[in-house]
Formats: C-alpha cells, sequence, structure tokens
C-alpha cells in the first residue's frame, strides 16, 4: 500500500495506522501526541473516513450477502465502533458534529442529489448527534440477531437506505440513549434476505411520506440530515432500485412483515415493535415503517387485517 | 511420521483430483468441508449443494506396492436440502458446513453432518448379499395368495453387487436460532457438541427432541453483541472438556463437571496483542477461524486471519508457536477488507504425529509446517502439477521488489482460488486438500 522505503513521519505512521499497512504501525507515541499527529494528517482522516463509509456500507448491505452472517456484522460494527471512538478522542467528532448543526436545512431527500464534501458529510452527521442533544453514544450494534423470537429488532432495510453514514447520530432528541447507527443496525435486515428487497421498494415512498408528515422535528431534521448524507455515501448507488424481488404478489404481501411479526405478543397487540424497546427502538419504529409507523388507527386496522391473512396463510399451511 | 519439507526422505506428490474440471464451477459444487474417518480408510466431502460424497480407500495393488492405494467413490447422497423459513421469509442453506465421523464399533460407518439449522446422523452401511427365495412374495416382488401356498422354504442368502446405502438414522433440528459452524464427537462416542454463533448444546446420539445449552454469549440487549463464537471441539481424551474460539481472538476452556451452564471458562487463552502493529483490523485478523486439538490433548491450534497458533494447554497467556501463513497479506488489509477476503474463514489441521500442522492460503497454495525442524513449505493444488506422482514443488510469494523466477508476486495472486478446508489422513502422510470444487489427494512419495 505505501511504496517500501519511504520515510515514516507522524502522518505516514497515522496512515499506516488507517489502513493496517506497512510492517510497523505507528510507533509508539503516547496516545495524545499521536492522536495530535493523526489529525495533522488529512490524508489519514480521509482514510479513516473512507474506511468508515466503506464498513456502513457492508452493513447496509448485509441483506445482500448469499449468507447472511453474523460474525461479519459483528466485525465490520467494531471497526466503526473503533473509528468513532477514535474520532471521538480526536475531537474529529466534535467538528463534524459542529458542522451539522450548521447545515442543517431543510431539503427535499428525493432532489438530495448534490455531493457535498466529506467535511460536510460528517458534519451532517454529528450535527444531527449534536442536536439530539448529545455527544455521540457508543456504537453498538442492535437487533444483529437473527430475527428471531421476541427479541426482534423492528428495523428493517428501508430506514437503512437513507440513513447511511449519517445514521452515527441518535436518531431524536429525545432519545438521549440511542445508539446512533441505528439504521443499518436494525437487523432484521441483515439475515433476512427476503425481506429487504420487498422493504427497499416501500421504503422510499414511505419515508417521503413520513418526511412531510412528521410531526416531530427531531425526526424530521435527522430524516433529513440523513437522507441528504445518505444520498452522499451511497452517490450513484442504486439503493432506491434494488433488484426486483422474484415473486411481486410474494413480496408485496411481506413487504410490511415485521421481523416481530410471528411474535404473538406483537400479534395480539397491533404493535409493530418489540416488546422491550430500547429508545431506539421506539424511533426506529416510528420512522422506518412507514405507515404502519405512523400508527394511525387506519393503518393498524389494515395491518391487523394483513396481519391475519398472512397469519391464515401461515397457520393454514 | 516424516516431516513435511524436502530432504531427501520426504516429498509430497500427486495422487488423484476429485471433481469437475470445467472453468464455470457450479455454485454447488463447492466442496465445503473434508474430514477422514479415524481409521483414513474413507474420506467424506460435503459440498453447498447439501451432497455428501465418500470415497473409501482401495487397497493397494499388488502390482505397484510402491504406491498407495487410490480413493474412490464409495457412497453419494443428498445430505440436507435447501428449507425455507416460512415464518421469516429466509431460505436455510443446505450448504455442508461440517462433517464429523463417529468411531466405527460395527461393520456400518456412521458420520454427523450439518448445515446452518440441522444437524443428522447417516449411516452408512454395505450390502452384498440378498434374501432369495421368500415364501410370502415373488423373486420380483409381488406379494403371492397366501391361500396357494402349499410347501414352506428357507430363504438362502445370495451374493449381490456391492451396494452402499446410506440413511438418516437420527435428525437433531431446531436446537439452534443462529448458523451452527462447529460440530464435534465427544470422546465417549455417546454425546456430542454443536456451536452457532452465539450458543453451544450438548446432545446425546440417541435422543433427537432435547439438548442441552451449555455456552450462552447472548447478551440480553443484543445492542451489546460484540463478540461471536467461532469454533468449538471436544478434548479428544477428556470427555468433560471442550474448547470455543472468538471472534475477538480468544479461546475458552471449559469443564462440563463445574457447572452445567459453562459460560464461566476454566480456562482463557489470548495473546496479548502488539501494540506497534495494532491497526483499525487488528480485531478482524485476530478472529479465531478454526480450533483443533492435537490428537495427544496436550495442544491445541487456532487459526486466524494471517496466522496458525500452537498452544500448550497448561499456559494461557501466549501460545509456544506462532507460524505465519501469508504475512505478506498485511500490507494489504485494507483491500482484503474491501473485497471481503479478509473475512474468509480458513481450517487447520494436524498430521497423525502432531508434528506437523497444515493450513489453506489463496492462489489455491497451501502451507505445511514442521513444528520439530521448524521448516515450512508453501505448496499448490492445481491442474497443472496433477500428472499422476508427479512431485510437488515448493512454492514462493515474492514480498520484495525483485521477483525471482518462478515466484509469483502478491498482486498476481488469484483471491477466488482460496484453499479453506484440508484434511490430513490419521496415520499416513495422505493429505485432502478442497480447491473450490475440487478435491486434490496428495501422498508422500516412499523412496
Amino acid at each position: 500500500m505505501f511504496p517500501k522505503g519511504t520515510k515514516r513521519k507522524f502522518s505516514d505512521s497515522g496512515e499506516e495506522a488507517a489502513c493496517g499497512g506497512g510492517d510497523q504501525g505507528p510507533s509508539a507515541a503516547p496516545a495524545p501526541f499521536a492522536a495530535a499527529a493523526r489529525t495533522l494528517s488529512s490524508s489519514y482522516s480521509l482514510q479513516r473516513q473512507s474506511l468508515l463509509d466503506m464498513s456502513l456500507i457492508k452493513l447496509q448491505l448485509c441483506h445482500m450477502l448469499v449468507e447472511p452472517n453474523l460474525c461479519r456484522s459483528v466485525l465490520i460494527a467494531n471497526t466503526v465502533r473503533q473509528i468513532q471512538e477514535e474520532m471521538t478522542q480526536d475531537g474529529t467528532w466534535q467538528i463534524m458534529t459542529q458542522a451539522l448543526a450548521a447545515a442543517q436545512c431543510p431539503a427535499d431527500r428525493l432532489v438530495a442529489t448534490e455531493v457535498l464534501c466529506r467535511q460536510t458529510e460528517a458534519a451532517a452527521a454529528a450535527a444531527a448527534a449534536v442536536q439530539a442533544g448529545q455527544s455521540p453514544k457508543p456504537f453498538s450494534v442492535s437487533g444483529l440477531e437473527e430475527g428471531y423470537h421476541s427479541e426482534e429488532v423492528v428495523i428493517d432495510g428501508d430506514a437503512e437506505a437513507e440513513v447511511a453514514m449519517s445514521s452515527l447520530s441518535p436518531v431524536s432528541p429525545q432519545l438521549s440513549s440511542a445508539s446512533y447507527l441505528a439504521g443499518p443496525f436494525g437487523m432484521g435486515p441483515c439475515w433476512e434476505d427476503d425481506e429487504e428487497d420487498a422493504d427497499c421498494d416501500e421504503d422510499e415512498e414511505e419515508d417521503s411520506e413520513e418526511c412531510a408528515s412528521e410531526g416531530e422535528d427531531g425526526e424530521r431534521h435527522h430524516l433529513r440530515a440523513d437522507s441528504r448524507t445518505g444520498e452522499q455515501v451511497f452517490g450513484t448507488f442504486e439503493i432506491k432500485h434494488p433488484a426486483p424481488p422474484p415473486d411481486p404478489a410474494l413480496e408485496e404481501l411481506f413487504s410490511d412483515v415485521d421481523p416481530s411479526y410471528y411474535d404473538l405478543d406483537t400479534v395480539l397487540t397491533g404493535m409493530q415493535s418489540t416488546p422491550k424497546m430500547g429508545p431506539y427502538d421506539l424511533l426506529e419504529s416510528l420512522s422506518s415503517h412507514g405507515p404502519t409507523a405512523l400508527s394511525s388507527s387506519a393503518t393498524c386496522r389494515s395491518d391487523l387485517n394483513e396481519l391475519d391473512h398472512i397469519m391464515e396463510i401461515i397457520v393454514g399451511s | 511420521m516424516a516431516g513435511v519439507t524436502g530432504g531427501n526422505d520426504f516429498q509430497w506428490c500427486f495422487s488423484q483430483v476429485k471433481g469437475a474440471i470445467d472453468e464455470d464451477v457450479a455454485e454447488a459444487d463447492i466442496i465445503s468441508t473434508v474430514e477422514f474417518n479415524y481409521s483414513g480408510d474413507l474420506l467424506a466431502t460435503g459440498d453447498k449443494g447439501g451432497r455428501v460424497v465418500i470415497f473409501q480407500h482401495e487397497q493397494e495393488s499388488k502390482n505397484r506396492p510402491h504406491l498407495r492405494g487410490e480413493y474412490n467413490v464409495y457412497s453419494t447422497f443428498q445430505s440436507h436440502e435447501p428449507e425455507f423459513d416460512y415464518l421469516k421469509s429466509l431460505e436455510i442453506e443446505e450448504k455442508i458446513n461440517k462433517i464429523r465421523w463417529l468411531p466405527q464399533q460395527n461393520a456400518a460407518h456412521f458420520l454427523l453432518s450439518t448445515n446452518d439449522k440441522t444437524i443428522k446422523l447417516w449411516k452408512i452401511s454395505e450390502r452384498d448379499k440378498r434374501a432369495e427365495g421368500y415364501n410370502l412374495k415373488d423373486e420380483d416382488g409381488r406379494l403371492r395368495d397366501p391361500f396357494r401356498i402349499t410347501s414352506l422354504r428357507v430363504p438362502v442368502l445370495m451374493p449381490m453387487d456391492l451396494m452402499v446405502e446410506a440413511s438418516p438414522r437420527r435428525i437433531f433440528a431446531n436446537a439452534h436460532t443462529y448458523h451452527i459452524n462447529s460440530i464435534s464427537v465427544n470422546s465417549d462416542h455417546e454425546t456430542y457438541l454443536s456451536a452457532d454463533d452465539l450458543r453451544i448444546n450438548l446432545w446425546h446420539l440417541e435422543i433427537t427432541d432435547r439438548s442441552f445449552n451449555i455456552v450462552d454469549i447472548k447478551p440480553a440487549n443484543m445492542e451489546e453483541l460484540t463478540e461471536v463464537i467461532t469454533a468449538a471441539e471436544c478434548h479428544p481424551h477428556q470427555c468433560n472438556v471442550f474448547v470455543y474460539s472468538s471472534s475477538k481472538g480468544t479461546i475458552r476452556l471449559c469443564d462440563m463437571r463445574a457447572a452445567a451452564l459453562c459460560d464461566r471458562h476454566s480456562k482463557f487463552f489470548e495473546e496479548p496483542e502488539d501494540p506497534s502493529s495494532r491497526s483499525f483490523f487488528s480485531e478482524i485478523i485476530s478472529s479465531i477461524s478454526d480450533v483443533k486439538f492435537s490428537h495427544s490433548g496436550r495442544y491445541m491450534m487456532t487459526r486466524d486471519y494471517l496466522s496458525v497458533k500452537v498452544w500448550d494447554l497448561n499456559m494461557e497467556n501466549r501460545p509456544v508457536e506462532t507460524y505465519q501463513v501469508h504475512e505478506y497479506l498485511r500490507s494489504k488489509l485494507c483491500s482484503l477488507y474491501e473485497n471481503d477476503c479478509i473475512f474468509d474463514k480458513f481450517e487447520c489441521c494436524w498430521n497423525g504425529s502432531d508434528s506437523a500442522i497444515m493450513t489453506g492460503s489463496y492462489n489455491n497454495f497451501f502451507r505445511m509446517f514442521d513444528r520439530n525442524t521448524r521448516r515450512d513449505i508453501t505448496l499448490e493444488a492445481s491442474r497443472e502439477s496433477s500428472k499422476p506422482r508427479a512431485t510437488l514443488k515448493p512454492r514462493k510469494v515474492s514480498t520484495g521488489g525483485k521477483r525471482k523466477k518462478d515466484e509469483i508476486s502478491v498482486d498476481s495472486l488469484d483471491f477466488n482460488k482460496k484453499i479453506l478446508h484440508t484434511a490430513w489422513h490419521p496415520k499416513d502422510n495422505v493429505i485432502a486438500v478442497a480447491a473450490t470444487n475440487n478435491l486434490y489427494i496428495f501422498q508422500d512419495k516412499i523412496n
């Protein structure tokens, strides 16, 4: 990765640390000194940033893997957490946060195709965090499980679609302990290959509806900012148009199916969320399920009807 | 047993290759596990299509006593079928993750095969006789009218062409929420363990509707999940001891006598990290992909992305031996992370006398390390070197700027040709190497 014989300076050692290249990592500089040295190196920051982006994309695309792999996701998540921790120590995180706060402005999600520079993008993410009133919480892998039984996490792929990079931020002002990257981390998606594609299609419309109708300022800001940064991360990457599902009818039938669907508790209570919900779970259930998440009585009823219908199929078969 | 490397008395040479030669490899034909049985007489492979193929060692021919016998197909059967979990809208892959043989107790052979969710016990038995002269049915199987039978005869056993039958005797299902990565038969020959990403279960071979959960590392809040189980194995002699490895590069040895739930380990093996080589990839490359006890039971071997380590069970704070498999990849970790190769799970194996270890690499290379002489060798499983009894030429990857003749540069390595599964005969110097859809068998040349 780096030519041999390159004289290792602080900046180089930082780069090597970022990409694991070179013979040795950074020499034993004391932590703050090394941190300061690293912030001096913009190439190190860029590489770290690109590693972060790559990791986030990988997490988002978990569901596109042939074989869902919990180990891989956990390792990628830990890597992201590591980067986030380092960025927090460097103070870069705060910079991003403030820049994002400054950059907040309503934007039509669907129009957001302009590519902002990385600084702003990171800032966008961080600002959402600040706006939530918190310093970024340690990144955590939520709902990484395979989507089984009662610990289902509500999230599915839709939230991921637009909250990519920016989901580094906690998602709502009042959810102070929310873990960021809740988006990709609504891991029902990672394991449920078939659901993802269907969800993606739905999500776009749902989310735009949401954006328009959501009353919660925090969420709206979050979604808007997130969607914008999400756009940047993906750029031309066509998350919006995943491969058409093999059986459109079947996919549509199951498109709103939440991983916790089969959980009797949720079915009976009509809630599309896990029995024990963390704060971000609540947010995700609000933001990611489109009409169902808005929990208007009409949508609840139609969902219950769908639920009945599907239960009939399952029980009948 | 002889060592692994050159010298005048020992060389590896090609014996056989199984599998299609086509460039287009069908996904279902990709070999996903290889395992010799306890005698080495049988060699089982599992593939992504859920099939198991068992090869049997033919006796050496009297004409050519200097050659070991060949392995020929003994039995082929469909072990697992693809399933669809309707509740979760998830496909359950039929890929065979592991095969483990049971010690032979009678004429039949038994093995355990597992996919992500279900473990099956298969009985493979031979039939070379059939009964003729039934009273109640004709030779073609039609039932005779009992009233028309006027005399009784005793059926006689007549020889027939050998038929090898595989039948599923037990199906151990619905015990794993996550994907099963390991199974291991206990030394008591009555129980076995199965491990998925977060839990390990103990089964009795006779009982399919119950298993004991002995390890559970699932956090109450999945948000806190940072570590998964990557492999597990029973101790070869102590039926109460087993180990499991994690994605953080740690190995825990547990004693089942201590408690019903072995969440608290008896021993904890971890090598302290070298702070000078720390990078964002440190944790990923430390994740252990395979753990194997030595035949003696005194050592265990772990495989992480770049190295193989031998641990003395009596020393927890560091391994006694470390072998670099492909250190030249350390500077390429970023690219390997990008193309996901960094998550490849390589296996490793001991030879029968525990004097040598073997593991795979990329470009269809595999590496062997002699623990006594500390010599190592890199060999390639390729069609080009597949002439009968052709000696394998050692390969070398050039890391510096100057590439010698016959060396291959790191950038020319084919990362799609990875050798993840290898097996070493329990007694002889015969090895089986799975290269995508081909199974190569190499043996030593007896001079």
